[in-house]
């Protein structure tokens, strides 16, 4: 029993249809740590990005090592530092928020490469056309660079949400009750595997084909040409 | 054409322009400017300067550093050696106790903010709408409130006839409305000097008549210096007040459109001409 919700032994079919309560509930957690994880992502990959791209080595080097270092070393790692040396500072998180924290600033270096790509992308005469308007640097990445950056690198960063969503198991390494850690718990105490291990590798299918589709959905409704869709 | 073109003055007869001329101020000023790209030298040693309110056509074979000329001015090219300024204000140096340095960055702020640029290949933002391509750096960057910013923009995109074009974005104008969208937004920031480089270059043959025609009425219209680095023999003849032809990185000649034209004098002016008016 777990949640609550009673297991049915006698058959591997009913076995399978009574546990399906319980891996929606880690399901779920599995999303809300994609999602958050993915969201920090974005927002700190383009924020690297940027720092990166200062023209000064004072902020942009340290920023290189930071980027470097988070792509350099396990995400196990950099989760067990989070959950359990960042306490001794007094900076106690719960374990989900760890989790999703971990899984999206790991990503962010992953992220930054694929923002910096894109805005090095964007032709040398928008930087020309707004120097010669004597708009500062800030302003040019505002209103211009970045604008045009983030639709052509869209489909890139499509595939790390799908990468990350297959990532969300290290979490069970920190207690989060997602979807891998409720099914070996189920797997110790009925001494049956086979059956939650299978769903959960099912489920994992269906969510990574639904974010493919979304990503591709996305990806159709993005600006053409500078030209806003809707 | 129905605005009103952006500073005021009507051109008056050759003889009476040119004595206007004579008497003028340089906006432009090129002491011994020096550039090269690697091996390459592009500017030697250029002396060079531009009157206000004159409006110069510089000529000469591709390579020759015409462009550079314009590229230096509007800072996207930083000379190797020499002085440029614009008015009386140094563009890329200033003098610390007799010493020369280089211009601070306020310094090229304030420089720069007096000089527009139109592009051979119009350089429009993308990701905006025509308007929002004229009124962006007016509001971000002179501080004008939004609706005198937009109402200016509107006013200027008449001007180069396309009122009805604000709301479109530049992948859906021709090659020709962009560069006209182009002029109106480097005119919106109301600029002393205008650079115009190679501007009808990337056009289809049929499209470049709207463009010279914005750049005529600018031209006679207004008394903003002018600095046309064109490939169009004809268009230098009627606008400028002054032709330069530039030759491996020097003025090889200069001088009336009437006479460059009629009568060049330096051998080199003369085959260049020869091979372009025969095309």
């Amino acid at each position: 029993m777990m949640f609550g919700i009673h297991w049915d032994l006698s058959s591997n079919w009913a076995f399978a249809v009574s546990i399906i309560p319980i891996l929606l509930r880690g399901m779920i957690i599995t999303i809300e740590a994609t999602a958050l994880g993915f969201l920090v992502a974005l927002v700190l990959g383009l924020v690297f990005a940027l720092l990166r791209a200062v023209p000064l080595r004072i902020i942009a080097w340290p920023t290189a090592f930071v980027i470097e270092f988070l792509r350099d070393t396990p995400l196990l790692v950099q989760l067990y530092f989070l959950y359990f040396v960042l306490p001794n500072y007094g900076l106690v998180l719960p374990a989900f928020l760890t989790g999703a924290l971990a899984l999206g600033v790991q990503y962010s270096a992953y992220t930054s490469e694929v923002y910096r790509a894109g805005l090095e992308a964007v032709p040398r005469g928008q930087w020309e056309a707004s120097l010669a308007l004597n708009m500062p640097a800030w302003l040019t990445y505002r209103d211009v660079v970045v604008p045009q950056a983030v639709p052509r690198v869209i489909p890139a960063l499509g595939n790390y949400l799908v990468s990350m969503l297959k990532d969300t198991p290290i979490l069970s390494a920190v207690t989060v009750l997602e979807m891998l850690n409720l099914a070996t718990i189920i797997g110790d105490r009925t001494f049956r595997y086979l059956v939650p291990l299978s769903m959960v590798g099912g489920l994992f299918l269906v969510l990574t084909l639904f974010s493919s589709w979304l990503v591709r959905v996305i990806e159709r409704r993005l600006p053409h040409d500078g030209i806003p869709l809707r | 054409m129905t605005a009103t073109p952006p500073s005021g003055t009507v051109r008056h007869d050759e003889a009476s322009r040119a004595d206007a001329l004579a008497r003028a101020e340089p906006m432009v000023r090129f002491e011994k400017v020096r550039k090269s790209f690697g091996s390459l030298t592009v500017l030697r040693d250029l002396d060079f300067t531009v009157k206000a309110g004159e409006k110069v056509a510089i000529i000469g074979p591709s390579g020759s550093g015409k462009t550079t000329i314009l590229r230096v001015l509007m800072t996207l090219v930083k000379p190797d050696g020499g002085k440029v300024f614009v008015g009386e204000e140094p563009l890329w140096h200033r003098e610390v106790d007799g010493k020369v340095r280089p211009a601070s960055q306020q310094q090229l702020r304030r420089v720069r903010n007096r000089i527009g640029m139109v592009f051979q290949h119009f350089n429009l933002f993308p990701n905006m709408s025509v308007l929002r391509n004229v009124t962006e750096a007016p509001i971000h960057v002179k501080g004008v409130a939004r609706s005198e910013a937009e109402r200016r923009g509107k006013e200027l995109l008449d001007m180069v006839g396309l009122g009805d074009k604000l709301k479109a974005f530049p992948a859906q104008l021709s090659g020709g409305q962009k560069q006209r969208v182009a002029i109106a937004r480097a005119l919106a920031m109301d600029p002393d000097l205008m650079l115009f480089d190679e501007v009808t270059s990337a056009l289809d043959p049929e499209l470049v008549g709207e463009v010279l025609g914005i750049l005529r009425t600018l031209a006679h219209e207004t008394n903003m210096t002018m600095l046309i680095v064109t490939h169009e023999m004809g268009f230098a003849r009627d606008v400028s007040d002054r032709v330069v032809f530039f030759d491996a990185g020097r003025v090889a000649e200069e001088g009336p459109p009437s006479k460059i034209f009629s009568d060049p004098e330096n051998p080199r002016t003369q085959s260049f001409l020869k091979a372009v008016l025969e095309h």
